[in-house]
């Protein structure tokens, strides 16, 4: 059972915000429904109001300058750069020295690992736990998949996408710098090491360090 | 759900299922799709910025610079909350310290100072018809509008940006204007009070017809 309330115009006025936004309880909404039957200047100013807030809330209200998108997609695209560039710096001098922190201690299993025959790079070594489906970047006279977007991506203008899966099946193994969460951290910088070991002999190192190579 | 509450607002849900496809992707890496994730909400953002600062070189600015930190602190995104609602307060952030930063302080008119609790009466009472959709689609009315909007001192502007523009809801307003949620009630009111008075009369001169100079509405 609702409780009938009587308002007057100054209390109506006072609810109206409240009366839109449907927090008023049932026996003062009803009351309210009751006077704006009665009450042409408040049944007025409870239509006006409402056609402040629908005509405010069109999007068509908030006009955006000329170019302002893009603008801020270049802004976007110019700060993925930096961040590439930066992780680049890092990664750069990163991973020669993790190589060799390993080097001593893992020297010993450096015969112990073989290379699956499929794979593009006799170097490589497969990732774990990348998702199938993930989308991933290849171009056909490389033998590194990567993440789109990735810095060490060669020829760009000819990268096809795929997912990880085909990648795979097509031999193309993971980038050392975009796929590493998916590699195993010691095996990948063992074989690191191996990578710079060989680099003298192998000619085809076009990409060696951005690979998880292996022997 | 009642009938006001239909007319009013109508949030978006909690993230579509492409919104949340494109938000993992970005989370695990693909980062070139984050503007895809952005883009539909970029008007809103700017509209924020724009509120507060009243300045649209400065809203620009800081629109781009709450998209970037919307970027760096993406992975701390979580699934529960809504996109826009975070983007936005992002947004709300970024141009309340970059006010506070260049000691923006906007001189606001005397109302300002006025008792925000006491109760505003409206003045005009002249019957509204419902203003057609497509009086939105002339500039000169959408200036209108926005001058009446830019009119209203800074307290009632935010408030109202960021209920009935940027469609948060009552608390989320509160918590990214550092408000109370009495104070957004108070405040709403009033703003919209306030703006209808101050387009009520347009109304009567005809802004909103569909033909804007029909007889009796001619501007000279």
């Amino acid at each position: 059972m609702v409780n009938r309330e009587t308002v007057n115009c100054e209390r109506v006025w006072h609810e109206i915000s409240n009366y839109l936004e449907g927090e008023l309880d049932p026996g003062l909404r009803l009351a309210m429904d009751e006077h704006f039957l009665t009450c042409k200047r408040c049944s007025s100013v409870l239509e006006g109001t409402r056609n402040v807030v629908r005509i405010y809330g069109d999007e068509r209200m908030m006009e955006l300058p000329a170019g302002f998108g893009g603008r801020l997609e270049k802004r976007l695209a110019q700060n993925l750069r930096v961040s590439s560039r930066r992780w680049s710096t890092w990664s750069a001098w990163l991973v020669p020295v993790a190589a060799l922190a390993l080097f001593a201690g893992g020297l010993r299993f450096a015969n112990s690992v073989t290379v699956a025959p499929a794979l593009k790079s006799e170097h490589a070594q497969p990732a774990h736990g990348i998702p199938p489906d993930l989308e991933v970047v290849v171009t056909d006279d490389a033998k590194v998949f990567h993440a789109a977007g990735c810095g060490f991506i060669h020829n760009k203008d000819r990268e096809r996408t795929l997912t990880a899966q085909e990648a795979m099946r097509q031999g193309y193994v993971p980038c050392l710098r975009c796929m590493r969460k998916y590699l195993d951290t010691q095996v990948a910088g063992q074989n690191a090491l191996e990578s710079e070991f060989h680099a003298d002999l192998d000619a085809d190192t076009d990409e060696g360090d951005a690979h998880a190579s292996g022997h | 759900m009642s009938e006001a509450n239909v007319v009013l607002h109508n949030p978006d849900q909690a993230g579509t299922t492409r919104e949340r496809d494109l938000i993992a992707r970005v989370q695990r890496g693909q980062n070139e799709l984050f503007y895809e994730l952005v883009r539909p909400y970029e008007r809103r953002v700017y509209a924020a910025a724009l509120a507060i600062l009243r300045n649209q070189t400065d809203a620009e600015d800081v629109a781009q610079e709450a998209v970037l930190k919307a970027f760096a602190n993406i992975r701390q995104f979580r699934a529960e909350a809504r996109f826009s609602t975070w983007l936005i307060q992002i947004t709300v952030n970024e141009a309340l310290m970059r006010r506070r930063r260049e000691r923006v302080v906007v001189m606001e008119g005397i109302d300002d100072r006025r008792d925000e609790e006491s109760d505003y009466a409206p003045r005009d009472f002249a019957d509204w018809r419902e203003v057609p959709s497509e009086a939105l689609e002339r500039k000169e009315v959408r200036q209108k509008l926005a001058d009446a909007l830019a009119s209203l001192d800074r307290k009632y502007r935010e408030v109202f940006v960021m209920r009935d523009m940027e469609q948060l809801n009552i608390q989320e307003t509160a918590e990214a204007l550092g408000i109370s949620v009495a104070s957004v009630k108070t405040r709403l009111l009033r703003a919209r009070l306030m703006l209808r008075d101050l387009l009520a009369g347009g109304w009567e001169r005809g802004w909103f017809s569909r033909q804007p100079f029909e007889k009796g509405n001619k501007p000279w």
